[in-house]
């Protein structure tokens, strides 16, 4: 598979309460940029008692080169999809990095630099099951991370699910895909690379 | 496909745990005993999952830990290549046993996923407080072969080489991970089977009346018959004879562990794995191994990139400890830093190799947090 887009060490974090899907997320994304795009990644996640129920952590490195350092320190991407979350770890975003909220759980963000959709509200009203909300963040990244496209990612979801819970995945996915696009707008322009880096990008 | 195209090689995003067992099956394991706990409980559930799945395959959840040496032991006495899996305070209850293994030359493969202790410690945090452990924790007078594993790749070659040298030596081998490495998800390539060795242990060709189960051969390594196969010998945890009966004659005793020693000793520089990378020239080297090889790896780069001349040993084998290879960086380095998640553990043979040559700085950490980049770039710079 060639890589689209040349990246250096670009550092994700998603994170939120046990029980929302975080890992599975990082799970299906880590895959998918791996598997589908040809990136290196490592993906780790925080591991204890304490993750059941209370925080959930997942952080991921994307880059083209090897990756030494597994782990997250400057994000690029926080993805924070409770109120605890994004105080914890807001301060860890790089200057220009991007924070996506949950905006019905996040009540008070750190900085009106922020993009968010009602993921949560949107996964119950629109798709049905609560439990697709982790998809609908999934399609949402997916819009907004220049390197990703959107086909490979979803194919990945795909093959990553059984068949039972494929369909509504898949839709929960363009869903979240398509309210990024239209609630974010552009792609956020630290992140767009040279122009002929982008061709083949089909958003 | 064309003819003499090749298979394309399968691609996987598994965790450093998941990739053991890759490893483990590629090398033709067909025996796991295991008793589970965190962090090195996914290689028991993935091995429950695939294990049964071949033919020969056998997957057994023991009562604890001692028991699961226990049935180790037996599959490879059997001919199974076995394996099994813990961490901290599962290791310690498995060290009897591990002294029985090597007592009986039994050949199997133990990976200790290090997380903080003593006791029941920091479940789950990372730590590297096994590594002397690994090496003397049974008691009496032992070799012992301890491997590490730094990134997931490297756990699926790892586990590959521990058998294989399990094999060929006819002894146990410690597969040291930490939290880190084995909860790390990354891609990992699944090699084809031209690209891998595997080694089978050799068995005897003599009839069966001839067959002196302990005796001594060229590499120091007697031929093992697996039981039921017609060849009968005695086994017992008890100092023995070339026959393997009890013995306390004072030159059988020393005959057997001599050739205990011997048979790992003398293949020295086939056991020290160690990866060097920026060394060639380097004023400052940090010897490191496990998840934190890949912080100092970056550390050495930014090092690198302000001007200093910074370089890393990757230790892969920590016993018998790769003696030449950190004499090999002494040479030229001024200064050795050695950052490891416990109180200095392996920074003690560096010291001892160094004997006051060159400065060695141990870099340690206890609390249960990874040692960072910035952590050893710092020590980089002030030495």
């Amino acid at each position: 598979m060639k890589q689209g887009v040349n990246l250096e060490r670009f550092e994700i974090r998603l994170s939120g309460l046990g029980g929302q899907g975080i890992i599975t997320l990082g799970r299906v994304l880590g895959a998918g940029l791996a598997l589908g795009h040809g990136y290196q990644v490592t993906q780790t996640q925080s591991y204890g008692p304490e993750a059941r129920g209370g925080s959930s952590r997942c952080d991921l490195v994307v880059s083209s080169g090897k990756i030494s350092y597994p782990k997250a320190q400057s994000l690029d991407l926080l993805v924070a999809l409770s109120q605890e979350a994004c105080n914890a770890y807001y301060s860890f975003l790089k200057p220009g990095g991007i924070l996506v909220l949950e905006t019905d759980l996040v009540r008070q963000p750190p900085t009106n630099l922020y993009l968010g959709l009602p993921f949560t509200e949107m996964a119950a009203s629109k798709v049905g099951i609560v439990q697709a909300m982790n998809t609908i963040v999934l399609g949402a990244i997916s819009y907004l991370l220049p390197f990703v496209e959107q086909r490979i990612m979803r194919s990945s979801l795909q093959s990553a699910l059984p068949a039972k819970i494929r369909d509504v995945n898949t839709k929960a996915f363009n869903l979240g895909h398509r309210e990024a696009k239209r609630e974010f707008g552009e792609q956020p322009e630290i992140w767009k690379g040279k122009p002929e880096e982008r061709e083949g990008s089909d958003i | 496909m064309a003819a003499g195209r090749k298979k394309k090689r399968k691609e996987l995003f598994a965790l450093g745990n998941e990739a053991v067992v890759e490893g483990a099956l590629l090398a033709g394991c067909s025996f796991y005993g295991g008793y589970p706990i965190t962090p090195s409980s996914e290689i028991m559930e993935v091995m429950a999952q695939r294990l049964p799945k071949n033919d020969n395959g056998v997957f057994l959840q023991m009562e604890d830990e001692i028991a699961s040496m226990g049935a180790v032991i037996g599959a490879s006495l059997a001919g199974c290549k076995a394996m099994t899996a813990t961490s901290g305070p599962g290791f310690s209850l498995m060290q009897e046993h591990l002294g029985y293994a090597c007592m009986v030359e039994a050949p199997l493969v133990l990976v200790n996923v290090m997380r903080g202790g003593p006791s029941t410690g920091l479940p789950t945090s990372p730590a590297q407080g096994d590594v002397q452990q690994a090496r003397w924790g049974t008691h009496g007078d032992h070799s012992m072969i301890v491997l590490s594993a730094s990134n997931v790749q490297e756990c699926l070659e790892m586990t590959i080489t521990a058998f294989n040298m399990a094999e060929k030596y006819r002894t146990p081998v410690v597969l040291l991970l930490d939290e880190i490495t084995a909860h790390t998800r990354e891609k990992i390539t699944i090699p084809r089977e031209d690209e891998y060795e595997v080694f089978n242990r050799v068995v005897p060709t003599m009839p069966p009346e001839w067959y002196k189960p302990f005796e001594e051969t060229v590499r120091g390594v007697p031929p093992m018959p697996p039981i039921g196969s017609g060849y009968r010998f005695h086994v017992t945890g008890l100092t023995h004879d070339p026959n393997g009966f009890p013995t306390s004659r004072p030159e059988e005793v020393a005959d057997l562990m001599e050739r205990m020693f011997r048979k790992i000793d003398q293949f020295l520089p086939q056991v020290s794995l160690y990866e060097e990378y920026l060394c060639a020239d380097a004023d400052v080297c940090v010897v490191a191994y496990g998840s934190v090889a890949r912080s100092a790896e970056y550390a050495v780069e930014q090092a690198r990139e302000r001007g200093v001349k910074a370089g890393l040993l990757k230790l892969k084998t920590l016993f018998p400890y790769p003696r030449a290879a950190t004499e090999k960086v002494m040479g030229h380095a001024r200064a050795l830093v050695v950052p490891e998640m416990n109180m200095g553990q392996i920074s003690r043979e560096v010291k001892r190799v160094n004997n006051g040559r060159a400065t060695v700085r141990a870099l340690n950490r206890v609390d249960g947090q990874i040692i960072t980049p910035s952590e050893i770039l710092k020590a980089i710079m002030q030495v």
